[in-house]
């Protein structure tokens, strides 16, 4: 293991008393930069200033390092630098760099500490702070945790400044006028005569400066593109079939690859006969790869078809092999021994609940759901003699070329990394075993790039699915309040299972299984929260919001359950119990937004939910009709306060589909084991949310949060549980188990 | 075999099975069109088939031999740009965009039958096309404004 690994190994201690203890990180070390990797493939007369910005005679290149799986990140970091860097949208071309450690996340730091977001106290700040200076000194590279816009919002603009004056400095040498005097526009330093001189003719003699490091920001007044409406740099492309996705890449004498890799995630082949695949026209080769095969041809198809006609027995999964077995070992983990957390203990829940007369009690399940976005998993990749070149869109840079490395026999280094646009990822793009099993074929083919192309019966079979989750509530009520919640929820750790995969220990409590359940800013009388950890059953990964859409579902539905056996209103009495001034706004607007509280047409019903998760405040009133041929959701009203809004059109969009995504997988998805296999082979069988039933959605950013957050998944969690309200308003039957279509009908 | 798309006329020789999503992509390098699911269940492949929106996942190249076939690259250009596809620039409907070819396509020949589609009629037939980002509130909202512009409304 490499030292960085080691180091890694030992320090990576997600939210443990390392960090609270606070690690002594040498200071010169979190002080002094990461090298610019721009610096190596510098041309004669290109210029650069920092990892983000290189200009030449021809072109101006900003450096997108997060990577873009159809959030819009690359174009809101590209804005974020032509902000201060004063280009115009549309004078840049944008690459995603090669993988670096000058490119670390520190804001990804923030989701690994067990700190609720709302705590601003100096020890959790000072912990934050020394959780970013660990991402540094790794130099964790990674897109994930809704964290681009923070880990961006200074840095990037920072980045703009620093060569908008290195330009202006180089202007004022070349022209002779002092600095003071110049000013930019356009891609452009103005002289005062009004003379422009395009930062490209600049380069030259920029690449001969030191960097100015002292700049000013601009005030969000001076601001001319963030909050302004923008077109992302990607629209157009993907509006004419002319944007590059991993899975259009054509590489000079490329072979196409598919695999078969066992169903049950894990198991070895037990046998197989290739005979007949290899008669089949196109065919070229059936390599063995980690728990199965893979069948090389000269078409994605031929490779597709050769590979379903290899007969293969598989060993048996390393986990139980029915779904009933699973529910029973998460149901059985309420137990001391299984206690990984205490997250809440606020009052005295267990003795008022012991006291009380009425105790609402009541069980939920979260079922496991597939990523499945529309791109298939795919990857491209050629062994040479001296590198390995990798093509594909990932969400890990550096573990990945770790990963691939380790298969390759080549240095760490001598991996070269092609990120590319995704389609799609909800946490699928963080997993590597489609990087590795590339890998794994291409190192048999040396010399030959060989992309392999998921089925999408295979993305199913493979992809690690979100966690499943039980959770136990026991509440009471008093003078037509909520008096106490006794909420406990057991799940497997998705950190242990997720980072254990990457070659990663998660020391201490998961931060997954309570997420969105503990950590609501409510001020409730007497609130235990307790989370209980199963033992590892089949393997599970991020899947959008990770914890939280479980775990919000659990809690914001029990919430609502104890809210209604006390008579009150569930948006009054959620903003009574609320004592954080930013999300009590959150919830405010969102009742003015839907009228709460005004007369609805018969058969209709409004559920409120609100979840915090990734540091935003989400509140989502969904209204429905329950008509004769099952229920239908008309209409949603979304407000959240994720501090600057950057892209406002993005913005919108984003919430919007995360609201469909969330309803959708809500209604109608689930996976399920049985013989030890995913039951469900592609879209039939797990749907998704259709545009027929796509409701009218109606959002509202506040900008009170003084932090920037992200908005990839904050939006999720609230959806299923407004949604369970909204069908308990209007029909008086509780859902207690996701999807719901197991227990209604929907139009 | 000889095929049309985009007023071309391609020579090929693939096994007369072969779906035309496979053989456009890995024996023409026409990529806009998207595999998605293989199974008529994601309309990311859908074109056009003598003005007809189809799911080349599941056409034959031989089924399409004698038709004009039409891919997203065929309907419009980032240079010329179909009024579907400023309609949906001006929306700014795409996330990752995957499925949007395939929207593209099935909105397109929607408004070539019908330019002013009521929300039903645009639900109806747009259902089929699965956008896993969750993009319909924009796509309803895009259609309409093609009609229009289709319309010269
Ligand atoms: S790939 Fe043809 S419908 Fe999905
Ligand atoms: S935009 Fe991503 S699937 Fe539709």
């Amino acid at each position: 293991m490499t030292r960085a690994g080691e180091i890694a190994r030992r320090a990576f201690l997600v939210g443990s008393a390392a960090i609270a203890g606070g690690v002594a990180f040498g200071l010169y070390a979190v002080r002094t930069p990461h090298a610019n990797p721009l610096l190596a493939g510098l041309a004669d007369g290109e210029a650069t200033f920092n990892p983000w910005v290189k200009i030449s005679k021809d072109a101006i290149t900003l450096i997108t390092s997060h990577a873009d799986m159809g959030q819009g990140v690359a174009s809101a970091q590209a804005l974020l630098i032509a902000e201060e860097l004063d280009l115009e949208m549309g004078q840049f071309q944008i690459s995603f760099g090669e993988p670096a450690a000058a490119y670390y996340n520190r804001a990804m730091a923030d989701e690994s500490l067990p700190l609720m977001a709302t705590d601003e106290r100096w020890t959790s700040e000072s912990m934050r702070t020394a959780a970013g200076s660990l991402m540094k000194l790794l130099g964790i590279q990674g897109t994930g945790g809704s964290t681009a816009m923070s880990d961006s919002f200074d840095k990037l603009r920072e980045a703009g400044a620093v060569a908008r004056e290195t330009l202006k400095l180089a202007a004022a040498e070349e022209s002779g006028v002092p600095v003071g005097e110049l000013r930019t526009e356009a891609g452009a330093v103005l002289l005062p005569d009004g003379t422009a001189i395009p930062y490209t003719d600049l380069a030259v003699k920029a690449a001969t400066l030191q960097p100015v490091t002292e700049v000013r920001l601009r005030e969000p007044s001076e601001w001319r593109l963030i909050g302004k409406e923008t077109l992302r740099v990607d629209m157009v492309a993907k509006s004419t079939g002319t944007m590059t996705y991993g899975i259009d890449l054509d590489v000079e004498d490329m072979v196409h690859a598919a695999i078969r890799v066992n169903p049950r995630k894990g198991g070895a082949v037990k046998r197989l006969d290739a005979s007949n695949a290899l008669q089949m026209r196109g065919v070229q080769k059936v390599v063995e790869v980690t728990g199965g095969i893979a069948v090389i041809a000269d078409n994605t198809w031929r490779a597709i078809r050769a590979a379903e006609a290899v007969d293969i027995d598989w060993d048996d999964a390393p986990y139980p092999a029915e779904q009933a077995q699973h529910w029973e070992a998460v149901a059985a983990s309420f137990t001391e021994d299984r206690l990984d957390r205490t997250w809440r203990d606020d009052g005295a829940a267990e003795d008022v609940l012991a006291e009380a007369g009425n105790v609402v009690e009541a069980e939920y399940r979260s079922p496991y759901v597939a990523h499945a976005p529309l791109e298939p998993l795919n990857a491209t990749v050629l062994v040479g003699d001296r590198h390995t070149d990798v093509w594909t869109g990932h969400q890990l840079p550096r573990i990945l070329q770790q990963h691939v490395a380790a298969i390759t026999g080549h240095e760490v280094s001598a991996v070269r990394f092609h990120n590319q646009f995704i389609g799609g990822s909800f946490g699928h793009r963080l997993e590597l075993e489609y990087v590795k099993l590339a890998a794994e074929i291409a190192v048999q083919m040396p010399g030959t790039p060989v992309k392999l192309t998921y089925s999408r019966e295979e993305d199913f079979a493979q992809d690690f699915p979100r966690h499943i989750a039980i959770g136990r509530g026991r509440g009471s009520v008093a003078n037509g309040h909520v008096e106490a919640i006794d909420l406990s929820i057991a799940a497997p750790s998705v950190s242990a299972s997720q980072m254990g995969r990457a070659g990663y220990a998660v020391p201490g409590p998961d931060l997954q299984i309570a997420a969105g359940a503990w950590n609501n800013p409510y001020k409730l009388p007497n609130f235990r929260m307790r989370a209980f950890r199963v033992p590892e059953l089949a393997p599970v990964s991020s899947w959008r919001a990770v914890g939280a859409p479980g775990a919000g579902f659990i809690f914001d539905c029990f919430l609502d359950e104890v809210i209604h056996a006390a008579g009150a209103d569930p948006m009054l009495e959620r903003i009574r119990l609320m004592e954080h001034d930013v999300s009590r706004k959150v919830l405010e607007t969102v009742a003015e937004m839907s009228s709460w509280g005004g007369e609805l047409a018969a058969g209709k019903g409004r559920g409120v939910a609100f979840v915090e998760s990734f540091g935003v405040p989400f509140a989502q009133v969904v209204e429905v009709t329950d008509t004769d041929r099952g229920i239908r959701i008309d209409r949603v009203w979304a407000a959240c306060d994720a501090g600057t809004i950057v892209d406002p059109v993005n913005f919108e969009g984003l919430i919007q589909g995360g609201i469909v995504w969330g309803l959708g997988h809500a209604m109608n998805c689930e996976i399920t084991y049985s013989d030890g296999m995913v039951e469900q082979s592609n879209y039939h069988v797990h749907q998704g949310m259709r545009m027929y039933q796509s409701p009218e959605i109606i959002v509202r950013g506040l900008q009170n949060n003084h932090k920037v957050r992200g908005i990839g998944e904050p939006m999720v969690p609230p959806a299923a549980p407004a949604l369970a309200n909204a069908i308990f308003a209007a029909t008086g039957k509780r859902i207690r188990e996701m999807p719901f279509d197991k227990h209604i009908d929907f139009v | 075999m000889r095929l049309t798309v985009n007023r071309v006329q391609y020579d090929i020789d693939v096994e007369p099975d072969m779906p035309l999503l496979w053989v456009l992509r890995d024996e023409l390098g026409i990529t806009g069109t998207k595999y998605g699911c293989g199974i008529a269940q994601c309309g990311a492949c859908t074109v056009h088939l003598d003005g007809l929106a189809v799911r080349s996942c599941q056409i034959p190249a031989q089924a399409a031999e004698g038709s004009k076939i039409v891919t997203i690259e065929g309907l419009g250009t980032p240079e010329a740009l179909h009024a579907v596809q400023q309609a949906w620039v001006e929306h700014q409907v795409a996330q990752c965009g995957y499925c949007q070819s395939g929207q593209i396509m099935q909105a397109a020949s929607l408004l070539d039958t019908n330019p002013d589609p009521t929300d039903e009629e645009i639900d109806r037939v747009m259902s089929g096309n699965l956008c896993r980002c969750g993009t319909y509130p924009r796509i309803r909202a895009a259609v309409k404004t093609a009609g229009a512009k289709l319309r010269g409304a």
